[in-house]
């Protein structure tokens, strides 16, 4: 079945089992069952409206919804919180508020989960926070407050925020909200490096491009998972237009995947 | 660059406490030779056993009650601004002050017992009956905004669960006309009545109070940066959030039945030191009870000096003070953390 996966040889980092969710009293997941692949970066595609945050929330256990979640083959509710925070690790969107504190004591709040209570940092929780703010290039602000930097340099010090937890499993939330071409690209490093690392990415994407350059791509609409494949895979594609309602076609340049807008009156070029 | 140089610097939080804490102990000089008598008081206090009694009676506990009340205030309205992610809460704007003020309005009518009450039993039951009702309003607030997410709609709430409870206030002051005289000074708001039981009372509750927060702390640290964050961080949000809720009825309440109604030291001490310093929640809180108290402090003088041998009611002061830097914090504009999200 296209909905789990690329066969059962890779190890399982989330697996979600019969996932209902609904906000407000409307549905908003239906029956949703994914196993996401343990090393590999998994993107989240869709319309607006299609789940795919809801459904990030829900992996992260962030979201309390009907249905089983499994974390490194534990259910994520039964995973002490501690615990459960080092193994995986949140970015949001539009949440954050912290307009008064320090990009590094920002930053530093990505260590909370492997520093004692009240404890102050150690040496390595030090090194972690400089190495992910080296990261996404944000090391030069980290004495300003968070409400005197603009929207993409905001983000890529939540991306670092993120970084600094050093978890098995990172989760994204339109992670290039605000991020201008080189940032986004900057972004892709960021994550081949984390995938070197054997750490699983997961990201909630509205640029098909980039979303293209991923391991496994899961296609959502209307609350339901209707693909999950190879990035690359043929099939993957004919999914992803037909969830954009083939108003964008997806063509191969220079060795990487295009998704453009596919306006139908017009011939198309011959390849 | 090392990671030495990694950590900011804190030396410009240590300046601020050591500057506030200095200003503090000026002004408890100043508190002591500031009344009726003046200075000259403070001079025959030697040898004199009535000018004694108004120095070591009257002057010094009233002043270092303002500092405690300052101090209890402010620690509520940092505890309440980073647990609803919103700059304008305050012990004030959250009703709480109100259903405190309903909590001592009742038990004034039902026990007959006066404000100026200084037995320590009498201090220690209208403190209960003030936190009592400084956490029904906070609780009703909060069900009235469902939740903290929507700041206008907590706001508006709290407005007006703070006029409902107001207006029974004023009705039990209506059946219960013997209240009347001692609610009156109560909800100008006036240090003038407050005696060592009530300071020791104040310091004590701040003192735990504020061992509280600092250890609840880096929930606050992490909700700034989002509920699903700090989720994910691993922060234990429900309990950690119901002591915070505790720790602020606590504040409010055992300040307001101290010293009564004292508007906005609450709102303006955390945001006078997030605007000079960029500190994590648990310097913050602590940096703006010294600033509450100081800015207590200071009204109170200001107000036992401006029309003496007269004095004003200081918490008539706050409020025309209070209301003034609320006015001029929402023209600051786009800048402002009033603003909400940057950008």
């Amino acid at each position: 079945m296209s909905t789990t996966g690329n066969g059962t040889s890779q190890p399982v980092a989330l697996r979600a089992q019969a996932l209902h969710a609904s906000l407000g009293g409307r549905a908003v997941l239906h029956d949703i069952h994914l196993d996401i692949a343990q090393g590999q970066w998994t993107s989240i595609l869709g319309p607006n409206g299609a789940g795919k945050s809801t459904l990030l929330k829900a992996l992260a256990g962030v979201l309390r919804c009907s249905g089983q979640v499994h974390l490194l083959g534990q259910p994520i509710h039964t995973i002490p919180n501690r615990q459960r925070a080092q193994q995986l690790a949140w970015l949001g969107q539009n949440e954050a508020s912290a307009d008064d504190l320090t990009v590094w004591d920002v930053v530093m709040l990505g260590r909370l989960p492997h520093q004692a209570w009240l404890a102050p940092p150690d040496d390595q929780d030090r090194a972690a926070v400089e190495r992910s703010l080296r990261y996404t290039q944000a090391w030069d602000w980290r004495a300003r407050a968070l409400g005197q930097l603009s929207g993409g340099e905001r983000q890529r010090v939540l991306l670092a925020r993120a970084l600094a937890v050093e978890a098995k499993v990172l989760l994204m939330d339109e992670p290039l909200a605000n991020l201008d071409p080189p940032h986004q690209a900057d972004w892709l490093c960021v994550v081949e490096a984390l995938l070197a690392h054997g750490t699983t990415v997961v990201s909630v994407l509205h640029e098909i491009t980039i979303a293209l350059n991923a391991n496994q791509l899961v296609v959502m609409r209307d609350g339901r998972v209707t693909h999950h494949g190879a990035a690359a895979a043929p099939d993957t594609h004919r999914a992803v237009c037909a969830a954009f309602d083939n108003r964008i076609a997806i063509h191969p340049l220079n060795g990487q995947w295009v998704a453009l807008p596919h306006i139908p009156d017009r011939a198309p070029h011959a390849n | 660059m090392t990671t030495a140089a990694a950590m900011p610097t804190h030396s410009r939080p240590l300046l601020l406490g050591t500057v506030l804490i200095a200003v503090s102990l000026l002004l408890l000089a100043l508190g002591i030779g500031v009344g009726s008598t003046g200075w000259s008081g403070v001079v025959q206090a030697m040898d004199d056993p009535v000018a004694l009694q108004i120095v070591w009676e009257i002057r010094l506990p009233r002043t270092v009650g303002a500092w405690g009340a300052g101090a209890l205030l402010a620690l509520a309205g940092a505890v309440a601004q980073g647990l609803f992610r919103n700059p304008l809460a305050d012990p004030y704007l959250l009703g709480s002050a109100s259903g405190a003020s309903l909590g001592v309005a009742v038990s004034l009518a039902l026990f007959g017992v006066s404000p100026m009450a200084t037995h320590w039993i009498v201090r220690l039951g209208l403190t209960t009956a003030a936190f009592a009702g400084a956490v029904g309003a906070v609780f009703l607030t909060l069900l009235l905004a469902r939740g903290v997410q929507h700041t206008l709609r907590l706001l508006l709430s709290g407005v007006v669960v703070g006029v409902v409870l107001g207006a029974c206030s004023s009705l039990v002051m209506l059946m219960v006309p013997d209240v009347m005289q001692s609610m009156q000074a109560f909800l100008l708001g006036s240090t003038g009545f407050v005696g060592w039981s009530s300071c020791v009372l104040m310091l004590g509750i701040w003192a735990v109070c504020m061992a509280m927060a600092w250890w609840l702390s880096p929930v606050l640290d992490g909700l700034a940066l989002g509920e699903a964050t700090a989720h994910s961080l691993g922060l234990p949000l429900a309990q950690m959030r119901i002591a915070l809720v505790a720790v602020l009825a606590l504040a409010t309440g055992t300040a307001v039945a101290q010293t009564g109604l004292i508007a906005f030291v609450g709102l303006a001490a955390p945001h006078l030191v997030r605007s000079a310093v960029k500190v994590t929640h648990a310097r913050l809180v602590l940096l703006s009870c010294l600033m509450g108290g100081t800015l207590l402090m200071a009204a109170d003088l200001l107000a036992r000096w401006l029309i003496a041998p007269q004095e004003l009611p200081v918490g008539v002061l706050t409020a025309v003070l209070g209301g003034g830097y609320l006015l001029w914090l929402m023209h600051k504009g786009s800048g402002s953390s009033l603003g909400g999200r940057g950008t």
